[in-house]
């Protein structure tokens, strides 16, 4: 056992028992993070302070809400809204919240594709963020029963259905899940159990994966530069901090993230107080009712593109029924940004737009998910079906063909 | 710059995306909203403008109306509990106390004249169907003695106050005795198996219709049922302008009763998070004005 001299202060109590010193550089003075960046580097700082401010939130709901059939409608709507104080600001939080999380994630995923950020030794990150938005995506949905508004209850049905149409295992599957053979009072209470315990806990342990996984390659930076971080950490100690190429996660990095979290949070709340309509749809505010089914049935927005991809094959083709063809291409959509990495051929590490057949990709693909979304919320009929087929197919297609394009672009630039 | 341009890239493409999927989705599933219509122009049977008489107004309403109705306000009450009389006519019939405030003048007359025809609810009652409406038509009267009904009805209501009791009271009038306000603890008149047996649906609680309706639907809704829900069993009920801002301000202050707390605080928040934003900012210049 190490020598333990008598400690002079409390700083140097805990430090010799805890490392505070070294740990703090390990983690932030000397966690080196390439200057080369904007504020779309800010977007996982973003994150992390976004699933903080769910957290807090939905622990201040969960002391008030009723996971009960009969009971959960009122317990938001009239509880935790009207009766506790300020409970009606935590669920403006806690509900927007969950909106625009989604869209920081895609920010945040664009930015990673536009760049390049998931090769060369950072498939793990990507990989590892795939899961964070897997669960993210099961925590939302989760999370959208529990008023057992109309939406919550009817997204619930169709979303839980889509499982029926797995082969063989697919009618069971479906009672499985729901605990029942509709959704009922036990559905609601496991999915309950889901949204604040295990998909959580599991969120939790995604996001140290994350941080891990970032921490070798490095952070990428816009112009997908390669260069020895350990020289240029040296550079900036010795006191270069102008001509080194990095710059320490605290106070440098950082501080740019609080600029942008700052006008961040400004928009938030902006959407909290004022504009919450898009997170908070008027339909959940009639409780659940399992007679009656809306005119129109639509998950939330970040669910759309691949909802419209589920819903765009409604014809038979070569046999097989549109059901089943549908439920091929859902599946895909949500399986294929995973092995992302290995489609993309190419070896270049650089912004989209300097890669000279990607660039074309990339914004195609932005394009085609705009539209699906836009027409994974519009009633399904006439053209809207046409359009909703045509875009369901050129995204498969997308994927498809990105192997050959990014070889091809391979073979332009030669392997650079 | 760079970065504004990345900003504005990024703005568009979102501002495209909600566009579609908020503003034209919800223009696409709900079709324009015709404005409501507070002259209940369609009802031309009385002619309204001649001017009534209380004295006798007062008279035909004791002869003609009584055996039914209640005026709480001239000294009439009920003559029944409400479970007695929603089992006997189907519906509590209503107190008339506040009836010449909160209905509009034309709908009122005509009303008497014809109650279906007013309520636009001939695809319930029929003539010749096997359901008939409690209250007959008074299409006998000349219109001179109508507009001495509605003068003396007028006469009698009393003011209310312009707040939340005074809302609360008109809600009561005109929607309290078929629905229910569980969030103002308003339990409908009439018992809902019996309202279920007469008009062939229930009418739903309203705790959350502010919300879930939203005040620019329920104005045209109220005004004229049947040109939003085609078929709805719930009657045009004739309120005028006044009478309806005051129940959807009640429906407001009940659904959506913490609205002036939440925009004030979020007045406060946005101003606190301004400052943060703006010192963060100048921290950023500062520390990165040593590495640039
Ligand atoms: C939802 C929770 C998430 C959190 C808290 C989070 C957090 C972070 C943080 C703090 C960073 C480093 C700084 C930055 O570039 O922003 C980062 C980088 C990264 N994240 Fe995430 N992330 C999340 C989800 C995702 C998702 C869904 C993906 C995509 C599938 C993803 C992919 C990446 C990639 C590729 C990088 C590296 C960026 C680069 O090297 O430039 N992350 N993340």
């Amino acid at each position: 056992m190490a020598e333990f001299k008598p400690a002079d202060s409390l700083y140097e109590w805990f430090d010799q028992r805890l490392g505070i010193d070294k740990f703090v550089k390990v983690m932030m003075t000397e966690y080196w993070i390439p200057k080369n960046i904007n504020f779309l580097w800010a977007m996982g700082v973003l994150l992390t302070v976004m699933f903080t401010i769910l957290l807090v939130s939905g622990i201040f709901l969960l002391m008030y809400y009723k996971p009960d059939m009969n009971m959960a409608f009122d317990s938001v709507n009239y509880t935790i809204m009207q009766e506790v104080g300020y409970g009606w600001l935590f669920r403006h939080v806690h509900a927007v919240g969950a909106s625009v999380v989604f869209l920081i994630i895609y920010i945040h995923m664009f930015t990673g594709i536009y760049y390049g950020s998931y090769k060369k030794g950072r498939e793990l990150i990507w990989i590892s963020g795939m899961l964070l938005f897997v669960l993210f995506s099961a925590e939302g949905f989760s999370g959208y029963m529990l008023p057992w508004g109309q939406m919550s209850y009817w997204a619930a049905y169709v979303i839980t259905e889509i499982f029926g149409g797995i082969p063989v295992i697919g009618g069971d599957l479906v009672v499985w899940i729901r605990g029942n053979f509709y959704v009922s009072d036990s559905t609601l209470t496991r999915f309950f159990m889901l949204h604040v315990l295990l998909i959580p806990i599991a969120i939790l342990g995604a996001i140290v994966v994350h941080f891990y996984a970032l921490r070798f390659p490095h952070v990428n930076n816009e112009e997908g530069e390669f260069f020895d971080f350990d020289k240029e950490a040296d550079k900036y100690l010795a006191g270069d901090k102008k001509g080194s190429k990095v710059v320490p996660f605290w106070p440098v990095f950082l501080s740019k993230d609080f600029f942008v979290l700052g006008f961040f949070l400004l928009f938030f709340f902006y959407l909290v107080f004022f504009h919450y309509g898009f997170a908070m749809d008027p339909v959940n505010f009639d409780k659940a009712d399992n007679l009656k089914t809306p005119a129109h049935i639509y998950p939330e927005w970040y669910f759309l593109w691949s909802y419209e991809v589920l819903r765009g094959f409604f014809f038979e083709i070569a046999g097989i029924s549109g059901k089943s063809l549908g439920l091929i291409a859902f599946a895909f959509a949500n399986g294929i940004f995973l092995v992302l990495p290995w489609l993309d051929r190419s070896p270049m590490v650089k912004p989209a737009n300097q890669r000279p057949y990607f660039k074309y990709w990339f914004w195609f693909l932005m394009v085609d998910l705009i539209v699906l979304t836009i027409f994974g919320k519009l009633p399904p009929t006439g053209a809207n079906a046409w359009v909703g087929f045509a875009s369901s197919v050129t995204f498969l297609l997308l994927f498809i063909a990105l192997p050959f394009i990014t070889r091809a672009e391979a073979k332009k630039v030669g392997g650079k | 710059m760079k970065e504004l341009k990345i900003l504005a890239v990024i703005a568009t493409l979102v501002g495209i995306t909600y566009y579609g999927i908020e503003p034209y989705a919800h223009h696409v599933m709900h079709p324009e909203v015709k404005a409501a219509d507070f002259t209940f122009g369609d009802l031309k049977n009385v002619d309204t403008k001649l001017a009534g008489n209380v004295e006798n107004g007062k008279t035909l309403v004791e002869a003609n109306c009584l055996a039914c109705h209640a005026i709480e306000k001239a000294g009439h009450p009920a003559m029944m509990p409400n479970a007695d009389s929603a089992a006997s006519y189907g519906v509590v019939p209503p107190d008339l106390s506040h009836a010449g405030r909160i209905y509009d003048k034309n709908y009122l007359a005509n009303f008497i004249f014809d109650p279906v025809s007013a309520m636009h609810l001939s695809h319930k009652y029929p003539v010749g169907g096997t359901k008939t409406f409690p209250m007959p038509s008074y299409n006998w009267m000349t219109p001179q003695e109508i507009m001495d009904v509605v003068s003396y009805l007028q006469s009698v209501a009393p003011k209310v106050a312009d707040n939340a009791e005074g809302h609360k009271v008109t809600f009561e009038a005109a929607c309290g005795r078929c629905h229910s306000m569980k969030y103002g603890q308003l339990e409908a008149t009439t018992p809902a198996d019996v309202i279920k047996a007469y008009m062939g649906a229930t009418p739903p609680d309203l705790s959350q219709y502010i919300k879930s309706r939203g005040e620019h639907y329920l104005h045209g809704f109220i005004n004229d049922p049947q040109v939003l829900l085609t078929g709805t069993s719930m009657p045009r009920v004739g309120l005028n302008a006044k009478a309806q801002e005051e129940v959807i301000a009640y429906m407001e202050e009940t659904g959506d009763r913490k609205k002036a707390e939440r925009e004030a605080t979020g007045l406060y928040v946005m101003i606190y998070t301004f400052v943060f934003a703006m010192l963060a900012y100048l921290w950023k210049r500062k520390i990165w004005s040593e590495v640039h």
